[in-house]
């Protein structure tokens, strides 16, 4: 498959809470990137992440986390450096989550030469729930550090 | 040994979270419990003062994995209920939905959950480290189904264009067209599956179940059909309350499901297989055989098989209504609200799928109920574990909560639909 350049994939579930933190991010970030970059939104079923990251350049992925940091504390994952934590691996109410879609994707040779993940600490996830203020505030954050990264990612490639 | 204890705490490879406790005193097993602690999410009492047009949308956010298959149930509830009938090309198209969800769910089960159970790998990452090329066909049969998904309902997860009477919109030939060249590739990829899994080691385990599934005069069931058993039972979805109790067990916040004469049944691919083996397509009769099936199956081990089976009828059904497929006049047939009651079942990838609504003069949900499959074999997977336990004692501790572990997976347990992970315990004394 031909090199499809940079990705942004954005995890969450908008009626889940904080869950919805990807979602949100998505939204902002369409209007704020470079023609180019495509922003992905999917719920975290590991096959369809795989297929996602299928092929693609560079990868960013956001995602919600209940790592028991602060609400709203932004962690950086370099994903081609390492596993994530196993605490990232639970986020998914499904057997197969973000994490694993990431280790399927080294496993099978599949992982983009660049693969950075940001997660977001989250404190609510109920059902219907609106983000909580301190992951509301992080999605403009979150944006800011994707829109320059990517952008200096971009800038060092050409 | 007298004594012995094995324990999971966290069943993985399966939709939710619970355990295991299996208690075994000098060499015979003396209870083996599935517990089911994922918090119950009240969908039931969500649905009510809610309109009966919201309850495929609501209720589709119950499983990531069967979306499909509540929208299908309720539709067909809600049908029941206001004296509506979908028929043709609408009908053809739910088939076709059904169809991706069963290739896109069993597809995931198999490869991704199951398989590893047979080829010794502590899950699926392991296998595709040494076995990337079946790793990579098991997606590649997924994405399928997830077309499938994306192109008749809107989206592939959680798909929106399902409604009570119909569809909102439905696709021209040309739209289905790319599937078609999608599927014949799948197909091929399913029988691949069905010889493959017909090769793996299955301990050789069987047990007399009384299997519970739909039938139709000329389908292998998906939306429609009695609801009939291997030992005479034949009843309309509307009887479902007078022959099966539902009761709370304190292990588990999905209740169980049981006959009235207090028997567990045994609902999914095992028995759907079992009652309706001469519906099945040429291509999966003749492959099923090949692969070492009979007309029935009653090894829950062989369910790999079954399912693998499944997904080649489902590929082979899905391309017949594409070919035969006329777009309908209209996306929808009319739909009055009028104060009733509805009720429906359907095939979802795990089995039968209960659901009864009552509904008021202006059509808002005055009552819900909703059995899962997962709920209904519970007592079934607890008898399973109690039956064949026994017979693998004389494994180590690790390689038989192994077997325990793979029994349960057995079932594909879907545990985030029963309660509305899994842990293992296991007392040897």
């Amino acid at each position: 498959m031909p090199a499809r350049g940079c990705i942004v994939i954005c995890i969450g579930n908008p009626d889940r809470g904080d869950d919805g933190l990807g979602p949100a991010v998505a939204r902002q970030l369409r209007s704020r990137l470079a023609a180019g970059v495509e922003v992905i939104e999917l719920d975290g079923e590991a096959t369809a992440l795989l297929a996602a990251l299928d092929g693609a350049g560079s990868a960013y992925l956001v995602d919600a986390c209940a790592g028991g940091a602060a609400p709203g504390t932004v962690h950086r994952f370099d994903a081609v450096d390492a596993a994530l934590p196993e605490a990232m691996y639970d986020l998914s109410t499904h057997g197969l989550g973000l994490g694993a879609a990431i280790e399927l994707a080294r496993a099978l040779g599949q992982l983009p030469p660049r693969c950075t993940v940001l997660a977001v600490e989250g404190r609510d996830f109920n059902i219907g729930a609106p983000l909580s203020p301190p992951v509301a505030a992080a999605v403009n954050d979150v944006c800011r550090r994707l829109q320059a990264e990517i952008a200096e990612t971009e800038m060092s490639d050409a | 040994m007298a004594r012995r204890t094995i324990k999971v705490d966290y069943l993985a490879r399966v939709e939710g979270e619970g355990g295991l406790k299996v208690v075994v005193r000098d060499g015979k097993v003396r209870s083996a419990e599935l517990s089911i602690f994922e918090p119950p999410r009240f969908f039931e009492a969500f649905l009510r003062g809610r309109a009966f047009t919201e309850a495929p949308d609501i209720t589709a956010r119950i499983c990531g994995i069967c979306p499909v298959a509540y929208q299908m149930s309720a539709v067909h509830a809600m049908e029941n209920a206001l004296g509506v009938r979908v028929d043709g090309p609408l009908r053809d198209l739910r088939r076709l939905l059904y169809c991706g969800e069963w290739i896109e769910s069993h597809a995931l089960h198999i490869y991704m959950l199951h398989a590893p159970d047979f080829l010794g790998y502590d899950g699926a990452i392991d296998m595709a480290r040494e076995h990337g090329d079946i790793v990579r066909r098991g997606l590649a049969l997924k994405q399928a189904g997830n077309r499938i998904l994306a192109q008749l309902g809107g989206r592939e997860i959680h798909p929106i264009n399902v409604r009570v009477g119909g569809f909102y919109r439905v696709p021209t030939r040309r739209e289905l067209k790319p599937l078609e060249e999608t599927l014949k590739g799948a197909r091929d990829l399913a029988v691949q599956t069905v010889r493959w899994v017909g090769r793996l080691d299955f301990p050789e385990r069987e047990r007399d179940y009384t299997f519970i599934a739909l039938r139709h005069p000329d389908e292998y069931p998906f939306n429609e059909g009695h609801i009939i058993s291997n030992r005479g039972l034949d009843i309309m979805a509307s009887e479902f309350d007078d022959h099966v109790e539902e009761m709370h067990v304190e292990r588990s916040t999905a209740l169980h499901a049981r006959l009235r004469d207090g028997t567990a049944y045994l609902v999914g691919p095992l028995a759907r297989y079992s009652l309706n083996f001469e519906r099945l397509s040429p291509l999966a009769q003749t492959e099923a055989r090949d692969a070492g099936l009979g007309e029935t199956c009653t090894n829950p081990y062989r369910s790999i098989v079954v399912r693998a089976v499944e997904v080649l009828y489902a590929c082979d059904e899905a391309l017949r209504i594409i070919d035969g497929y006329t777009p309908p006049e209209r996306p929808t047939v009319p739909v009055e609200a009028r104060e009733a009651a509805g009720f429906a079942a359907t095939e979802a990838p795990r089995g039968l799928l209960y659901h009864r609504y009552r509904l008021s003069s202006e059509g808002s949900i005055e009552e819900a109920r909703i059995v899962p499959p997962t709920s209904q074999n519970q007592a079934s997977i607890e008898e399973d574990l109690a039956g064949f336990v026994g017979g693998f004692l004389d494994l180590p501790d690790e390689a038989l909560r192994h077997r325990c572990e793979q029994t349960v997976r057995n079932y594909d347990p879907c545990i985030s639909c029963a309660a509305h992970f899994l842990r293992l315990e296991m007392d040897r004394g």
